[in-house]
């Protein structure tokens, strides 16, 4: 952390950090498709649309203090507006470069329907408005499919178009300039170039005027009132900028699995998501990536190493390495919550905030 | 006479039985440093509230400069000119001394989302100017040295200081203090009272709300007494100092 500060300072470090990290993404997908195999490199996408949620969420928890617990909702809405608008379920097939902004908008919109209600809330209360709002969203999903067939219901859509760029496929293999680039691959670039994009704005965000409203709004609402900030306004803008950022990712998910389903927005993600900013460092934007990526990996390490683990050790499987890992989940939440309650990479602000306690 | 800056006509706040202000009529001239006295609960700092829009009266208004102000409008308050400060201390604890002065200048500027993101020239040259500016304020205020310390680790004189750069950051009008010596030691009190004759000389009216009899009377041009929620007695100190109701209500043993 202290290197990362560093940096900071000294602008050759930083252009060499940034070079060497540059080169580390880009070679990463072929790393780990080599070594690992497509299974890992499937988690890795999946990585970056996490890391595009909770940095998302992050605006809404981590700057502005708003407890969201149904945040999965603007997932859902930016996947549904993909799966209706570029599947055979109505016969549209639109392309990207609407579908997406399209359904960043929308689930901005979402953000403020769903915000607006909630404005005179704090805490808990707002978390349980919040969580009910989330698990509307999924009822609806799951019951629109009468008396007019809008969503599928519990079936969900599937067929649903790959994402195509200019006429080129993501789904299979890409010939560019002499290299091919499998699928996997590409939707990694693609993925990883809107979430450097996300991580762009938040960075923006976070060091602006408005950024420094939200924060004021979670420190003190009525000071903030009081140096005339619009408070409501402001939570509003809050709720669509971190809901656009989770209807991207939807948007992404539905063209990337070609399936989607209410299951996959379920409060049990909402939750996975929190738990990244929390974990990660709340309102800090390298350490809610941080959080992000490992707490997608980390479960999946384990479900794939716990059998084989177990039978190296034992001769057979004696636990299910679904309830194993979500056994080690909820320690390693005890445990980050002991040992670092402010998050593994905490702001330095908020470092600051709980060595000052002790002091 | 100078003109009127607020006029507060029969304002009226209830709390279910309790009348925290009853028919409270006062007025405050452009320039002019007001203080607002009276016992513990005698309905100061609910005007204040009613005044900065915390608060929604159940009766009576304020006019301010000229214009009647908005019932239960804190940020449009803010925006005609009206800052505060708070009994106690409302800061934005985990953001710097600097970036809570910085909040104060949210309401005379504008840079949006697309500013922020974009950071084109105007937004560039906006921040600039908010750096600038609180800059300015801390070591008008005398925190400069501390401006880049989370404001929650400032010393209780520091913070009550740091408050009012906040306040004074939105170019108020009217600035409007509660008990801001409060806690204070002598020697911090009278670099406060110096503080507030320079904000006066500055042109901004103060509205001063204070226990301290002696910095209240050294300090304003003319003063209310609240007691029971009812101005009891508005005058220059010296007269109000005389006042029979108010030494038996407030001053008592501190004139006797
Ligand atoms: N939010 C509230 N809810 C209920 N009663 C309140 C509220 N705010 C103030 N009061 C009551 O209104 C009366 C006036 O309170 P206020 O805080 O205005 O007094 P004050 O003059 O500022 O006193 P002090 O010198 O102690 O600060 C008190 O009786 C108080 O209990
Ligand atoms: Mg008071």
């Amino acid at each position: 952390m202290t290197l990362f500060e560093s940096l900071r300072h000294n602008r050759r470090a930083a252009i060499g950090a940034m070079l060497f990290l540059g080169i580390l993404l880009a070679v990463l997908p072929f790393t780990v498709g080599s070594m690992m195999g497509n299974s890992w490199l499937r988690i890795l996408d999946f990585a970056l649309l996490y890391i595009m949620l909770a940095l998302g969420l992050n605006i809404v928890v981590g700057f502005a203090g708003l407890l969201d617990l149904g945040y999965i909702a603007f997932y859902a809405v930016g996947a549904y507006f993909y799966a209706l608008l570029a599947s055979p379920h109505f016969g549209l097939h639109l392309p990207v470069w609407l579908i997406i902004p399209g359904g960043a908008m929308l689930a901005g919109l979402f953000g403020i329907i769903l915000g607006a209600p909630t404005l005179r809330l704090r805490g808990d209360y707002l978390a349980i408005v919040t969580l009910g709002f989330g698990e509307i969203v999924r009822i609806f999903m799951n019951n629109l499919n009468a008396p007019i067939n809008i969503t599928n219901g519990p079936q969900g859509i599937s067929g649903i178009d790959p994402i195509n760029m200019g006429g080129v496929t993501l789904a299979k293999p890409i010939e560019f300039v002499g290299i091919t680039i499998p699928s996997l691959h590409a939707y990694y670039y693609l993925f990883l170039g809107l979430a450097l994009l996300i991580v762009f704005v938040s960075i923006r965000l976070e060091d602006s005027r408005i950024g420094r409203a939200w924060v004021a709004i979670r420190e003190d609402e009525i000071a903030a009132k009081a140096c005339g900030i619009n408070t409501r306004n402001i939570k509003l803008l809050a709720f669509a900028m971190g809901a656009s950022f989770g209807g991207v990712a939807g948007g992404l998910f539905a063209g990337f699995q070609g399936f989607v389903s209410p299951e996959s927005f379920s409060l049990m993600e909402s939750v996975m998501v929190l738990c990244m900013v929390v974990l990660g460092g709340m309102g800090n934007i390298p350490g809610v990536i941080l959080g992000g990526i490992l707490l997608t990996l980390l479960p999946e390490a384990f479900r794939h190493g716990a059998g084989p683990v177990q039978m190296a050790l034992f001769g057979k499987i004696l636990l299910d390495p679904e309830a194993l890992r979500m056994l080690a989940f909820g320690l390693a939440l005890i445990v980050v919550m002991l040992y670092r309650p402010a998050g593994l990479w905490p702001s330095s602000t908020r470092r600051r905030e709980f060595k000052g306690e002790g002091a | 006479m100078s003109a009127l800056l607020l006029e507060a006509k029969g304002v009226a706040k209830h709390f279910g039985g309790v009348k925290a202000l009853h028919d409270v009529s006062l007025s405050i001239r452009k320039g002019e440093i007001y203080g607002l006295i009276g016992p513990n609960g005698a309905g100061k700092t609910t005007f204040f509230n009613v005044l900065t829009g915390l608060y929604h009266p159940d009766g009576g208004e304020i006019v301010f400069a000229g214009e009647k102000l908005k019932a239960s409008a804190p940020h449009e308050a803010a925006a005609r000119g009206i800052a505060r400060t708070f009994q106690n201390i409302r800061l934005f604890a985990n953001m710097t001394a600097r970036e809570n002065v910085m909040v104060g200048r949210h309401v005379r500027t504008s840079a949006g989302v697309m500013g922020a993101v974009l950071c084109d020239r105007r937004t560039r040259a906006e921040e600039a100017a908010i750096h600038r500016r609180a800059e300015e304020l801390l070591y008008y205020v005398g925190v400069a040295d501390r401006a880049d310390d989370l404001a929650k680790h400032l010393s209780y004189g520091d913070q009550r200081r740091l408050e009012i750069a906040r306040a004074l950051a939105t170019d108020p009008q009217l600035l409007a203090l509660d008990e801001p010596a409060a806690g204070m030691n002598s020697t911090e009190t009278e670099g406060l009272r110096r503080l507030v004759e320079g904000i006066r000389a500055d042109g901004i009216t103060v509205l001063l709300i204070e226990h301290d009899v002696k910095l209240v009377m050294g300090l304003c041009d003319r003063v209310a007494v609240l007691d029971y929620g009812q101005k009891i007695s508005e005058d220059v100190p010296s007269i109000v100092q005389k006042d029979p109701r108010v030494i038996e209500a407030y001053l008592g043993g501190a004139v006797a």
